[in-house]
């Protein structure tokens, strides 16, 4: 029996936790049952994106995408998708606004505007089976490279697509290839940086889950065009999954012959092996990546000497970040051209952002480079959840800053987002909405800047602590209209004294949230009131007399007895003693009580 | 060999895998990760042990044991429970969450239950934003938690 169709079910972190490990066991058991699994595969692939709508469930050839697949319904697929060719009209993906069903990935609204490079065989194919990423062209690229091209071709080629690295900076690739090239020593080094420690941001997570070849291609690639015959993926303890999968890929790719020695045939010979991560946030800083894979403390070196020239071992080193990595091999087979066709003057090709938080289409998104704001968080992301005001999109994590409404329809790239005192950084993007605190948030951020600090430099170290006592301080009540200038004078000195990009950057989100929403600053310092209602100390609980019906139930629950009143009659909190507990607020089932 | 105050077949169990290590150079944190999952956690007398086996000063061992938020000196619980800090879970009321958690274990000060039997802790990002907030126990993600499920959670690994 030739196969006929084949189930895709995802099997990235998310919707493994909404449970699609059982969806595909199900799948299979249907299929077992009805005899039908010589014709037809399930298969679990890497992460769809769509994390929101999760578990998902293609079915190929038909081309259908099934959305919040749970066992009930996987058994529904088997036995009218499968075994009748009826779909399953109520697990198709329903337009919010039209009611319209979208049985297509491509005219789902999510994914319309997508151009999928770095994230091309996510949700396409088993990505712990190398034949299937052979399949899809998988090394390819290697295979002409080191056939076809001298390393300074591939350097020219990977130089002429604009590529800049995705990890945050925005360094030019080829650039950074050519100097580790120019350095002359016997042993170099690659490293890919999988460290993803923002906050919020899952992109790399996703490729290294669902397509790790295209990282261990790439990682050849440039160790061929620099001269390196040795690479390290340096990746987080906290993604078990995506390590599991990267062993599997190596030790694929070296029975294949396409890691070790003389690859392909020819007298290039490269191998990879993973390091784990032990929970550091500097690490992703390349001079504190390498202080770490040699056994120390991750603390970040004076630059230069550059890792190009002085790295891991003393010996010359290239580090790039996993998403940068996977756009490599398309780049080589399609042509420079044409990734350089694509994206901003400045900026080529696409990026991938993670986008959470107040959405209501959470997930993960591959754009074009110049894309808006707007459209990335309204038609793709589905606007904010429950109909609430969109007040800011913070880019970058800790190192970046919060872009309010008006800026929503700037073309972003590296440079626009820099501009807006924010930055690219590595693709998460967080929407809030009018309930979210930007006092709050700057604290927030501050907070994991100053637990992250390594120590090294007095300004980060300090500097961003006095900043955090200053925020409490505000965010308490006690805040002074000195305050706010002592905290924006520390975040100018600690962003000019720090050595890395963690202290340079740490104040964005205290910085950028003073320039955009100093209004709320304000509204904590002087009226000692949080507009969005989240500072708890400066909350004030008041009873709305029209919608009291006086069942007393308030009374009974505060803790303090300063809810007073007459059964049937409407009942007043006494401020005086009231300690913004908020039990009143969550028992009182009229919405009689409101705080500000 | 000098006496250290441990249990002598784990020491000899982390011995027998640092022995077994060729490259020694650069290979602290992994012996580490080692020793971490043999004792559960990092005693003194073990980050002892471990630099006189590898030949360096007991200093850089501590200093990169304290350094990586992974490593930890203080015995930990049977079930380790971590709440998402990262920002997607903190903006739908991540520290809501561990409030109750602390509050359903009665845990006042440091972060294991009197019974021993769970660690609570903090982490940034797993990852899974699209289910903001999340709980990971021993692994095991949970998503979309609510203040109400926390307690059915937690009673899974009570028996």
């Amino acid at each position: 029996m030739p196969l006929r169709m084949e189930l895709l079910v995802c099997g990235g972190t998310g919707c493994q936790a909404s449970n699609s490990s059982r969806v595909l066991e199900v799948l299979r058991e249907g299929i077992q049952e009805a005899n039908l699994q010589e014709e037809v595969r399930v298969l679990m692939t890497g992460c769809f994106g769509f994390c929101e709508k999760g578990p998902i469930v293609k079915v190929m050839p038909d081309n259908i995408f099934y959305v919040e697949v749970d066992e009930e319904s996987a058994r529904k697929i088997v036995r009218e998708h499968v075994i009748k060719g009826r779909i399953v009209e109520e697990k198709i993906y329903k337009e919010p606004e039209t009611e319209e069903r979208l049985p297509e990935q491509s005219s789902i609204p999510f994914y319309k505007k997508q151009i999928r490079i770095a994230l091309r065989n996510c949700g396409k194919i088993d990505p712990e089976n190398i034949n299937e990423y052979i399949a899809s062209d998988g090394y390819m690229a290697l295979a002409r490279v080191l056939t076809e091209m001298t390393p300074e071709e591939v350097i020219d080629a990977v130089k002429r697509s604009g590529l800049r690295g995705r990890g945050g900076g925005g360094f030019p690739t080829g650039l950074k290839w050519e100097a580790t090239r120019k350095s002359k020593s016997d042993v170099k080094y690659i490293i890919c940086n999988a460290d993803e420690g923002d906050p919020g941001a899952f992109m790399d997570r996703s490729i290294l889950e669902g397509d790790p070849h295209s990282v261990l291609e790439g990682m050849a690639i440039a160790g061929y065009a620099i001269g390196a015959q040795f690479g390290y993926i340096y990746v987080r303890a906290e993604y078990p999954l995506a390590i599991h999968r990267l062993r599997i890929a190596i030790s694929q790719a070296r029975e294949m012959g396409l890691l070790g020695k003389n690859i392909l045939g020819t007298n290039f010979s490269f191998d990879v092996e993973i390091k784990i991560g032990a929970g550091a946030f500097i690490c992703g800083e390349e001079t504190a990546l390498i202080n770490s894979i040699e056994g120390g403390r991750g603390e970040p070196t004076v630059k230069p000497p550059y890792p190009a020239q002085v790295g891991l071992w003393k010996k010359p080193t290239n580090i790039n970040n996993v998403e940068t990595f996977a756009n490599v091999p398309p780049i080589i087979l399609n042509g420079a051209e044409w990734f350089s066709s694509i994206g901003t003057e400045k900026s080529k090709g696409t990026k991938v952002f993670a986008l959470a938080g107040k959405v209501n289409n959470v997930g993960l998104v591959e754009v074009p480079m110049g894309i808006t704001l707007r459209e990335i968080i309204y038609d793709l992301g589905g606007g904010i959840k429950g109909g609430k005001k969109f007040k800011a999109v913070q880019t970058g994590g800790p190192s970046g800053g919060c872009i309010p409404a008006e800026h929503l329809d700037t073309p972003i790239d590296y440079d626009t987002l820099n501009a807006l005192g924010s930055m690219m950084g590595s693709g998460g993007m967080i929407v809030m909405d009018e309930d979210d605190c930007m006092v709050n948030i700057a604290k927030f951020y501050l907070e994991f800047s100053c637990d992250e600090s390594c120590g090294r430099c007095t300004a980060c170290r300090v500097g961003n602590k006095r900043m955090l006592e200053i925020l409490n301080k505000i965010t308490e009540g006690k805040g002074e209209m000195e305050d706010l200038e002592m905290l924006k004078e520390l975040a100018e000195t600690v962003k000019d004294s720090s050595l890395c990009g963690l202290g340079q950057t740490s104040p964005n989100p205290v910085l950028s949230t003073m320039k955009f929403f100093y209004d709320e600053y304000l509204a904590h310092v002087k009226d000692k009131s949080c507009p969005a209602g989240v500072c708890t100390e400066l909350l004030k609980y008041y009873i709305i007399p029209e919608k009291c019906v006086g069942c007393t139930a308030c009374a009974k629950v505060c803790p303090v007895n300063v809810i007073h009143g007459e059964p049937r009659k409407v009942h007043v909190i006494d401020r005086e003693g009231c300690i913004k507990c908020g039990e009143c607020y969550r028992t009182c089932r009229f919405g009689a009580i409101t705080r500000k | 060999m000098a006496k250290y105050d441990v249990d002598e077949v784990k020491l000899r169990q982390l011995e027998e895998y640092i022995d077994s290590i060729e490259q020694k150079e650069g290979a602290l944190i992994g012996v580490l990760y080692k020793a971490q999952e043999i004792f559960g956690y990092l005693p003194k007398d073990v980050q002892l042990f471990i630099a006189r086996k590898l030949g360096i000063f007991a200093a850089k061992v501590y200093g990169v044991a304290t350094f990586y938020s992974y490593f930890t000196m203080e015995p930990r619980g049977k079930h380790v429970i971590n709440v998402c800090m990262g920002t997607a879970c903190f903006v739908k009321g991540a520290d809501k969450i561990l409030e109750e958690i602390k509050k359903e274990l009665d845990i006042k000060d440091g972060n294991m239950s009197k019974d021993g039997l769970f660690t609570v802790d903090t982490l940034r990002c797993v990852g899974a934003c699209g289910l903001a907030p999340v709980v990971m126990v021993d692994g095991k993600v949970y998503g979309r938690v609510k203040v109400e499920e926390v307690k059915g959670i937690l009673d899974e690994y009570r028996e």
